[in-house]
């Protein structure tokens, strides 16, 4: 008999990884994967696939040759990240453009933090912000559904929420609204945004299949989307002619994308449940807010990182109901 | 209705039951038992024995030696070959009692029949001088003796004895089968507990994966003031704190015991040694062992004599497999690995757990992903990921505020960290830590 293995207790662990998780969530984007592949063809198929690729790669190549560590490329944070991005960028934008936001939030915003788990801010929407601000134009042109085999060279227009806050200037909601998609075609995607962003329905099905799986908690999804719905619902009642409802902000822009998985994502979001409710109800009333009363018609991504920004701050003060509290026969 | 569990954390490791309705079986004897003078918390007893000394069963052998502590007896009889420094499941040697085995003579005064024993006239203080007399020590695991347990302390009181049947560890099924096989002694003994505390209502938990139990006790105590309750099946269900809250919604104050909530908590292996030792003048000397193991080739629960080698068991269970790589005195969440196997079975032994090389292969420690899956699961409301990373920067003020010092080691939180971080074993050493300042201080 070889000699007997001391180690402490517990003997038993879960079989879930971190690989299992990272591609568990992967398993729930394919279906919002394919019904953009639906509506923008190759363009879709190509951004996604170079986006995904130079994520691993840069991974790779900066853990192999500038941090000098054991390369974890393959564990499919890279490959989830990649994936993320791509869903947040127009469908025809410029192959290099993808490559410069894939180093953007490989580069920048995960590996100078220390890589998995050490980053403060969401590496996708980093490398999406950053190329909003740097090619504003390009990453403002949507192409139309429907244009299978164009890339770069497909018709533009803009979203519903920048057709809304174009319109607003001049019109009323009743007046803007006969010249956007109806509901039924935004629930399905069958609009003009970000690639991955468009069908509702799609990444809904996603998020059953990730509470199901058990992969991430009601929490910051549904005080997301609850407060998006409460804060633009009372707007719309107070003066319907000024404000959209709320059915149409919640199926417009990157918001279920953002609240489903741009605001889950484990490393950027607060620990505690306490914590992920205040996370989340503040992601919405920012994301109404730079909607409705900012510049820019969409907001979800600009919330989601500036509360990564407190996300620490979460963490030190909300601390979960420590067991044994309450005295009762003292 | 959903089933009642506790109502923070947990998890629902495989159960693994495999000697699940295999029943007690009582081994031939060893040639020589090692029975350790320290098998409770507390004092180690006084040994009366030298060598070259006849004993005969549940002749007493050491005795209590202090408040907390308590009897120890003979589970053999023989010749006493020596009273020496021995090495127990801890891995370090400690005094014990070596007995070359002759025969099996009883010590008179002990009725072996079967014939049960109902009514007592005996008054509470008999009770917890029985208790103590036959060296009743709490054989869930704590060891702590039960006499002490049964003198509530002066300004609380108790209202609720609380019988914990529910072996949520997973591979163990020796207090299943002693609910199966001994429902009447074992309610019998519920009720010596309840006089001996000095309540009028006792609850019996039994996790919802024994079936079988919960009909067998409800049926065995349906005339009484003992409440049998099923509950849902969730580790760690079988921790006091846990157990109180589950079945009657009272959370034990941090630092405190089930008593500052009305509760006094003891185990079903208990609850049967206080019948026998009550009703049968029979010490306790022997105890229900589930042998146990993926690899094993007969996983069986045992009625073993105190002091039996533990490799005698595991050669009762069809001998140690090729592959073992671990041996754990317990269950897999919170037992022991033993460094040999040459260890005596003591009092708290509640199984040997067999593990195969490939179950028992760490994986690569990758970093915290903060998936939050720790905090998730902590029964105690602790934040693990946040302890480990004080624990390694030796930051152990903080983790006192963090309350590490509630944590009850159930492992739940490195159970379920995909990053496979040894979270508990930060926890532990800061416990440790954290223990000697919170003494210094006291010091002071
Ligand atoms: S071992 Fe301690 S910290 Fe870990 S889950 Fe159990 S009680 Fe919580
Ligand atoms: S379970 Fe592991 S990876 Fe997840 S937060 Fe806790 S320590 Fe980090």
């Amino acid at each position: 008999m070889n000699k007997l293995i001391v180690s402490p207790s517990p003997h038993a662990a879960t079989r879930e990884s971190v690989p299992s998780l990272m591609y568990g969530v992967i398993i729930s984007l394919l279906p919002a994967l394919g019904v953009s592949v639906y509506y923008f063809g190759i363009g879709m198929v190509i951004v996604t696939a170079v986006s995904v690729l130079s994520c691993i790669l840069f991974e790779y190549l900066i853990q192999k040759f500038v941090m000098k560590v054991k390369t974890t490329h393959l564990d499919g944070s890279a490959l989830l990240t990649g994936l993320l991005l791509a869903f947040c960028l127009p469908a025809n934008l410029p192959l290099w453009m993808v490559m410069i936001g894939a180093l953007v939030a490989v580069g920048i915003a995960k590996m100078t933090f220390g890589g998995l788990g050490n980053n403060i801010f969401n590496p996708a929407l980093v490398g999406r912000v950053f190329l909003f601000i740097s090619f504003p134009v390009a990453m403002t042109s949507w192409p139309q559904p429907g244009q299978w085999l164009k890339y770069t060279d497909a018709l533009t227009g803009a979203t519903p929420l920048g057709v809304m806050k174009e319109g607003l200037a001049t019109k009323s909601v009743a007046e803007i609204m006969p010249e956007l998609p109806s509901f039924l075609n935004l629930f399905l995607g069958n609009t003009m945004g970000s690639a991955g962003e468009v069908a509702a329905f799609a990444l809904l099905i996603g998020m059953i299949y990730l509470l199901y799986k058990k992969i991430i908690t009601w929490h910051i999804p549904i005080s997301i989307l609850g407060t998006v719905f409460l804060f633009t619902g009372i707007l719309w009642l107070a003066n319907p002619d000024r404000f959209a409802d709320p059915l149409f902000h919640m199926l417009t822009g990157g918001l279920m994308l953002g609240a489903i998985y741009m605001a889950t994502d484990y490393v950027t979001s607060p620990m505690s449940t306490k914590g992920m409710l205040i996370y989340g109800v503040g992601i919405g009333v920012v994301t109404v807010l730079i909607r409705v009363f900012g510049a820019y018609p969409e907001g979800v991504q600009f919330a989601i990182l500036i509360f990564n920004g407190f996300t620490p701050l979460l963490n030190k003060y909300i601390k979960p109901k420590r067991f044994g509290k309450v005295v009762s026969n003292g | 209705m959903s089933l009642k569990t506790f109502s923070k954390g947990g998890v629902h490791p495989p159960e693994n039951k495999l000697s699940a309705g295999v029943s007690i079986q009582k081994i031939p004897l060893p040639e020589v038992v090692v029975i350790p003078l320290s098998q409770h918390l507390g004092a180690p007893s006084k040994v009366l024995v030298k060598r070259g000394d006849e004993v005969k069963v549940g002749q007493l052998i050491a005795q209590s030696d202090g408040f907390i502590s308590t009897n120890i007896h003979s589970s053999v009889s023989g010749k006493v070959l020596k009273v020496d420094l021995f090495p127990d499941s801890s891995g370090y040697r400690k005094m014990a009692v070596q007995i070359q085995v002759e025969g099996d003579t009883w010590m008179e005064d002990i009725d072996r029949s079967e014939d049960l024993v109902r009514n007592t006239v005996l008054e509470q203080a008999d009770i917890r001088k029985k208790m103590l007399e036959a060296g009743i020590v709490g054989l869930g695991g704590a060891t702590f003796p039960s006499h002490v347990k049964l003198m509530v302390p002066s300004g609380k009181t108790a209202e609720y004895l609380i019988i914990n049947g529910v072996e949520c560890e997973p591979y163990l099924t020796a207090d299943q089968m002693l609910m199966q096989e001994h429902p009447t002694e074992l309610a019998a003994g519920i009720s010596l507990l309840m006089k001996g505390l000095g309540v009028e209502k006792a609850i019996l938990g039994i996790e919802n994966n024994k079936p079988d139990a919960i009909r067998i006790m409800k049926e065995a105590t349906k005339d009484s003031a003992i409440e049998v309750q099923a509950l849902k099946v969730m580790y760690p269900q079988g921790g006091e704190k846990q157990l109180v809250q589950a079945l009657l919604k009272r959370e034990v104050p941090s630092g405190g015991l089930p008593i500052d909530v009305g509760v006094v908590v003891f185990n079903v292996g208990t609850a049967y040694a206080t019948y026998m030792a009550v009703m049968k003048n029979r010490p306790l000397i022997e105890r229900v062992v589930t042998v146990s193991g993926k690899s094993l080739e007969k996983p069986s629960n045992f009625k073993v004599r105190v002091g039996t080698p533990v490799s005698y068991l595991i050669e009762q269970a069809g001998g140690l497999p090729e592959d073992t790589a671990k041996v754990i005195n317990g269950g897999p969440m919170m037992g022991k690995a033993l460094s040999s196997l040459d260890v005596p079975v003591v009092k708290g032994s509640s199984g040997i757990l067999i593990i195969k090389e490939e179950e028992a292969a760490r994986k690569e420690i990758l970093p915290c992903i903060r998936c939050t899956r720790c905090v998730g699961v902590c029964p105690m409301g602790l934040e693990p990921y946040l302890l480990m990373t004080q624990s390694e920067k030796g930051l152990y003020e903080r983790m006192e505020q963090e309350k590490v010092m509630d944590c009850i080691e159930c492992g739940s939180c490195s159970y379920t960290c995909p990053s496979a971080r040894p979270l508990l074993d930060y926890i532990r050493l800061g416990k440790a830590e954290v223990g000697k300042i919170m003494r210094s201080r006291k010091a002071v």
